[in-house]
This record gives C-alpha cells, structure tokens and sequence, in this order.
C-alpha cells in the first residue's frame, strides 16, 4: 500500500510490522512522532506491545534490556542528548547480547543547544558495540526497520540494532512510501525466540561479571558478533528483495563510481544531492561519483577501499567532527584504505552541524577542490587546516 | 521539478497544505515523485511558518528548502511582501488570500468561501486555488488526498472548499 509519510512515520509502520513485544521510550525532538505513532497503534490494537513511558532516556533503554532479557522483541527510540544519557546502557546492551532495536533520530549535541540534525549524536558512540546503519529516505528508514531484527536476532549476530535517521530531513519530510502488507512481513521475519533469556524452568545467570581471565574473550565474542552482521545483511537483504522487491545493496551504496576520478563518501540523505550534483558534473565532462555508507559498523572496509582503489582523490563528507583530530567517518574510511594498501589523496569536508544547509553549490566545490587539492580538514564555508597531512 | 513555497501562521494548516498537495500529486500511478516538509523548528500557533512541496517526475534528490519557487502561495496577506519575488522563478505567481487586490501577486477572497463552509481556516480554499490555477495536480487527486489524510468528520468540507476554490480560480 502507498502512503505519503514522514520518515519517522514511515519507521513506525516498520516496526508495526515487526511486533515488537515491549516498547520503552521517553520522547526527544525530532524522534517524538515516531513513539507517538507507535503508542497510537498500541491504543488502537494495531500493534499488541507493552508500551512503557519512562522518566529518562537511561530507563528507556534499561526497559527494553530487561524485556529482551525476559525473551521479548524489543523497542526504543531516542536522539541527541538522550542517546548520550543512555550511553551507559548501550554498552550493557550490546554486551549482554540483547538484539533490542533502537530508532536514533540523528540530531546535534549541545552546547551551544540546538534541535537541528547532524550525526555527532551516533558517530560518537560508535564504540558501544551496536551495529549502526544510516537511512537515506523514508522508505529505506521503514525497511531498515523491518530488517534490523532479522539481522540483530540472528544467532550468528545478537547484537542490537541502531538505525539512523537525519533528524528532520528525514525524520519530518514527507513522501511516497510503499507499506508491506502484513502476511508478507510475517512470512519475512518470524517471532524472536532465543535462549538468552530468564528461564524458571531452566535458570542460568545472565548478565554476570567476568574477571581478567575471562572478560577478553567475552569482548572478542562481541566483536565477532558485530563482525557476522556483515553477511547476514547481505543473506537478509536477498530474502527482502525476494519477498518484497526492493533491492539494497549491502554496507555500502556506489554510484557511478565504476570509471570515476573523484569521489565523494557520505552517509545519509545529503546522498541524494551528491547524487545529483555528480549527474551534472558528468555532462561536463567531469568523472565523479558517490559512495553512500549504510552501515558504520560493522564498517565497510573491504568495499570502501575497492571502489577508491582506482580514483584519483576523494573526500568524505559528514556531518561531524571529533575536534582536535578530524570527522570520525573520515578516520574509518583512511584506515580502510592503509590496511588495503590504497594511496589515494584524501580529503575531509565537515557541514551539516547543527541542521545548517548543505547546498548543490557546496558539493560542487567539494569536487572542484579535490580536483586541485585542498587541506585535510575543510569546514565547509569557513576554511581549512592542514592538521597533520 | 515544480517547486511551490506555502506561507502561514502556526495554526493555519499551511503545512497541511503542503502535505495534501504532495499526496495528491503522487496518488496516480506512475513516475511521480513529491517531498513535502515544513519549515523545521519549535512550532508556535501565530507565529509566521513556511512550508514547501516539490513536485517532480524521477525522485526528489534535493531536501533543502526552495531558494526558486514556481508559486508561492500565502494564507495571511499580512505575510506578504513584494520582497517575496525574490523567491520566485521568472514566471512563477503568488497566490494570496486577501479581501483586497495585491499589486503583483493573485489574490482570492479565501476567508469568504472557508466561512460559508464553516472552515476555520483557508489551508484547503488555497490548495484548491493553486491546482485550479496552476494544475500541477487534478481536483480529483487533491480531493482523493483529502479523502487519505483528513479526519473523517472534516473530509466533506474541505472536498467542498477545494471544489469551489478550484472553480472559483479558473
């Protein structure tokens, strides 16, 4: 069915098809319409979930552990400040191998306060043992949703599921979106069942303390958990272009990056507008293209470095910057390329803070000074710094 | 693509507009693509409030706000100022709902039809202004919009006003 949604509505559909048992959310702008039409469809009876309202951000994620302890599929949403106040639990969450799903509505960090959309929110928590992935519109966002808990339910994996969506730009812009039905969507991802979970009839201990003898191996189980996500995204992206007809393309999204000299990697919507603007950069002769991340971890190594192989520069463009050093995404990228054996001169470009516009004129430049070279670190429309290059 | 700026006060429903506008554009089968977002911020009833459509036949790639607009369409003629041209492309019009002629700019007494139709307010009178005006979407679609996105109670009015606008542009 095709509705015209936002992309916080067209999650909450996603997740309406995907049952979860317990939601758990304290509302934050730009999230709140994604936990408002979920508590809506727990009202009507379209969805048969416990819907928690909880006093933090902190509770809201301890809520949605405790459930998915219990063997429940679980839910949260938050943004901005609220992932940071829940960082605590985000590691007792990955740690414990809760494959919880989480909405995170990619928003700037304070101070100076500010409600906009950038990505400082998720980049920085990088570490927490989430798998991470990145929207680019609103049907991507409602499939993600229904994808995510078949990827972070399966054995191989049990890892939660972080799914970012640009906070208004993607979160408050509506558009045609295609709904599953439900038999479909039922047939695509079956009820969680799993042994990780409290038994009275067959106690075990959960998440317990492990001592210097032991904790490492649990840490290196984590890792190989995130790691096993990189092929269940592929198997689980297959079964979904089966079943439903959309086809998705894996860690990475590449365009017309086959023949091209100068690349732009990205992550969310301004992928479109890179999109674009290589379009017309081509009918003038210029060779460029755009690679879209879709998923920060587990981390596109292997394909980010084997389509900059062969082009002459690029730059990553992001909304985020871990200051004192350069944008984390650019870091990512530049270590996949060292451990490739790929030396291609790269460039970083930061905009997008706290919601300012990033234009067609911008990204044009962007292309323009990769051509002739630039500084490292480029804050678009301020100016550059060498920084170590 | 055609691109068209809607001008309000919080409470007006000018991003409703927006939205029914872009619903009724892509209801019909086929390559037809529309993005419709308000201006993004805290929301407050009376304050000044922009929201936008863009209408296009392959994806809309480019989310940031309109720069160049093929209409911009006003629900408080207190909003408008010539400065407003600006924002248009060279043949684009500014509708404006005003009980007085507007030097530059095409303007309809929307509060008169929203009032015999006991509407609160005139976001359904202009959107039935523009696609009578400008057809980039057929009073069928926008009235299947209605039909899609309105609340049952208020349907059959706002079908009303968006008929009679239409009628009352051509």
């Amino acid at each position: 069915m095709k509705k015209f949604l936002s992309g916080n509505e067209a999650f909450a559909e996603g997740i309406r098809l995907a049952r979860p048992q317990v939601i758990s959310a304290y509302p934050i702008t730009p999230q709140t319409i994604v936990v408002e039409k979920l508590s809506e469809m727990v009202e009507d009876g379209s969805l048969k979930a416990e819907y928690i309202h909880v006093e933090s951000e902190h509770s809201a994620l301890s809520c949605a552990i405790g459930a998915s302890a219990a063997g429940a599929r679980a839910f949260t949403a938050t943004s901005s400040q609220g992932l940071l106040y829940m960082a605590e639990c985000l590691y007792y969450a990955a740690g414990g191998r809760f494959p919880i799903v989480m909405m995170n509505a990619d928003r700037s960090t304070a101070l100076p306060w500010n409600i906009y959309g950038d990505q400082r929110d998720s980049l920085s928590q990088l570490d927490s043992g989430w798998i991470q992935a990145y929207a680019e519109n609103a049907q991507e966002a409602l499939d993600l949703a229904l994808m995510s808990y078949r990827i972070a339910e399966d054995k191989t994996v049990s890892t939660p599921f972080m799914a970012n969506l640009d906070g208004f730009i993607l979160t408050h812009t509506y558009e045609t979106v295609d709904i599953p039905d439900r038999e479909q969507a039922d047939r695509f991802l079956p009820p969680y069942e799993t042994d990780n979970r409290i038994d009275f009839e067959n106690p075990k201990n959960m998440a317990f303390s492990a001592g210097p003898d032991t904790n490492y191996i649990f840490k290196y189980k984590e890792h190989r958990g995130v790691l096993a996500a990189r092929e269940v995204i592929t198997r689980t992206e297959a079964e979904f272009a089966e079943i439903f007809g959309r086809k998705y393309s894996g860690l990475t999204e590449d365009y017309r990056t086959e023949d091209a000299e100068y690349i732009i990697v990205t992550l969310g919507s301004i992928a479109g507008l890179c999109r674009e603007t290589a379009d017309k950069l081509r009918e003038n002769g210029v060779r460029a293209g755009v690679v879209r991340i879709r998923y920060m971890r587990p981390f596109p190594n292997e394909e980010i470095a084997g389509v900059l192989r062969n082009a002459k520069a690029y730059a990553v463009l992001e909304k985020d910057i871990s200051f004192g050093n350069e944008g984390t995404v650019f870091t990512n990228v530049n270590s996949a390329l060292k451990k490739a054996g790929v030396n291609v001169p790269g460039y970083n470009f930061i905009g997008g803070l706290g919601g300012r516009n990033i234009s067609a004129a911008d990204i044009e430049n962007i292309y323009s000074a990769i051509a002739n070279g630039t500084d490292s670190v480029n804050f678009i429309g301020i100016g550059g710094e060498e920084n170590g290059k | 693509m055609i691109e068209i700026i809607w001008l309000g006060r919080g409470g007006q429903g000018a991003f409703t507009a927006a939205k029914l506008l872009g619903a009724a554009y892509t209801s019909d089968s086929g390559d037809k693509y529309a993005l419709a977002f308000p201006s993004f911020g805290p929301e407050r009833r009376g304050a000044p409030v922009r929201a936008f459509t863009k209408l296009d036949t392959k994806p809309v790639a480019d989310r940031s706000q309109t720069e160049k607009a093929d209409y911009i369409v006003i629900l408080d003629d207190t909003l408008y100022e010539p400065q407003l041209r600006s924002l248009l492309k060279e043949d684009g019009n500014i509708i404006v709902n005003s009980k007085n002629d507007i030097e530059g700019a095409l303007s309809f007494d929307a509060e008169n039809i929203a009032a015999e139709l006991k509407l609160p307010t005139v976001n359904t009178v202009m959107l039935g202004l523009l696609t009578g005006i400008s057809g980039v979407a057929t009073e069928e679609n926008a009235v299947e919009a209605v039909k899609g996105y309105m609340p049952k109670k208020i349907q059959e009015r706002n079908i009303s006003a968006i008929l009679k606008a239409a009628e009352e542009a051509v």
